[in-house]
């Protein structure tokens, strides 16, 4: 082995490296969009079998809050229009879930399952007669109108939405941000996030336009 | 004053020895953050705003139905149309669609099949309805409103 010439290191040059990897990022700057795929989830009702009739509708009046969307964008709210602004439909219809009007067994269940902040404030100004009788019972109907833009049709159905979440996320006792965020893929989280749930269904229909 | 005159023989050139990694840096977090647009969307497309989102888990379960004013209204017409893929469909399609997706997955998976519905906020809410109704027709009944988030609450 020859020792005494000492030859250059062949070395490749990585002065161009940078430019490379900036074609790239380019490349996938241009080619791409961010992901950005969130939304409100809704479960559709199963299709109509036209060999059985439509199930009759048992339920009590007061179980139901009846918000309807004409196509001039008003709404109807409880049967009686509704003036205020959209922002406010939320805590309409979380003061309806949480009523305890007249609850059934299961409801005086769930009632004394609830932390005592949320029973105080039921005590306060739920507990009316001609809303609902209890969480079990309700229901959120919603229908709008051929016309009605679907701007309003998503502000309502998320006003829902969060009357809902809202109660649920109270129940155990975190934020909203929280409650939405909570991963259904660990257990702690799920066992919090059925917790939450348990005995509220999210009861929203959504009837079809005229 | 001699106490600032220490480094006057230091080199004055900025390192670039670290530029690669910092640009790889950068095209990895691009990489990863963004999804391949698959399709040319040729409806206006301003999502409505809201507040309780969920995000998708898994994105191979999404098929998309884009609704909307056509962007060539010279072409098209400004009646809001229904789009899947790239091509304009009517509302009787919709089936189909759902049948191609759903042949995409795997058999067990076919149920779980999310349609996530990109409306424009100017559509009323009739076109909707349709489609809807399509997609209970095809038993694919996870939707999705896709939505952004309102900066407010």
């Amino acid at each position: 082995m020859p020792r005494g010439k000492k030859r250059d290191t062949p070395e490749v040059s990585s002065g161009s490296m940078a430019d490379i990897a900036f074609l790239l990022l380019i490349f996938f700057l241009v080619t791409t969009t961010i992901a950005n795929d969130k939304g409100i989830m809704l479960l559709l009702p199963p299709k109509v079998d036209p060999n059985e009739p439509p199930p009759d509708i048992t339920k009590n009046d007061r179980n139901i809050f009846k918000i309807l969307a004409n196509s001039k964008d008003n709404l109807l709210v409880e049967d009686e229009p509704y003036t205020a602004p959209i922002s406010n439909l939320k805590d309409d219809v979380k003061s309806f879930i949480l009523n305890f009007g007249k609850p059934t067994e299961e409801g005086i269940a769930l009632y004394s399952s609830l932390p005592s902040s949320m029973k105080s404030k039921i005590n306060a100004t739920g507990k009316r007669s001609d809303s609902s009788d209890d969480p079990t019972e309700c229901v959120v109907s919603f229908k709008a109108n051929r016309g009605t833009s679907y701007d309003l049709y998503i502000q309502v159905l998320d006003a829902i939405n969060s009357a809902y979440n809202e109660v649920y996320a109270e129940r155990v006792g975190i934020t909203v941000d929280e409650w939405l965020s909570l991963d259904r893929d660990d257990d702690i989280q799920k066992d919090m996030y059925n917790k939450g749930r348990q005995g509220i269904p999210r009861a929203i229909s959504i009837a079809e336009p005229d | 004053m001699s106490k600032f005159k220490k480094n006057t023989s230091a080199s004055q050139e900025i390192p670039t020895a670290a530029l690669p990694d910092i640009i790889f840096m950068l095209l990895f977090f691009f990489m990863v953050t963004t999804v391949m647009r698959e399709t040319d969307i040729m409806v206006k497309q301003q999502l409505p705003k809201a507040s309780q989102l969920t995000k998708i888990e898994r994105k191979s379960l999404v098929s998309y139905i884009y609704l909307g004013e056509p962007k060539n209204t010279n072409l098209y017409g400004n009646e809001p149309k229904i789009q899947t893929n790239d091509v304009f469909v009517d509302v009787d399609d919709i089936i189909q669609f759902v049948n191609q997706e759903k042949d995409k997955l795997s058999e067990v998976e076919r149920d779980q099949i999310t349609m996530s519905m990109k409306v424009d906020v100017d559509v009323k809410f009739g076109i909707v309805s349709d489609v809807q109704q399509e997609l209970r027709e095809a038993n694919a009944r996870r939707v999705l409103y896709s939505s952004i988030k309102t900066a407010d609450l």
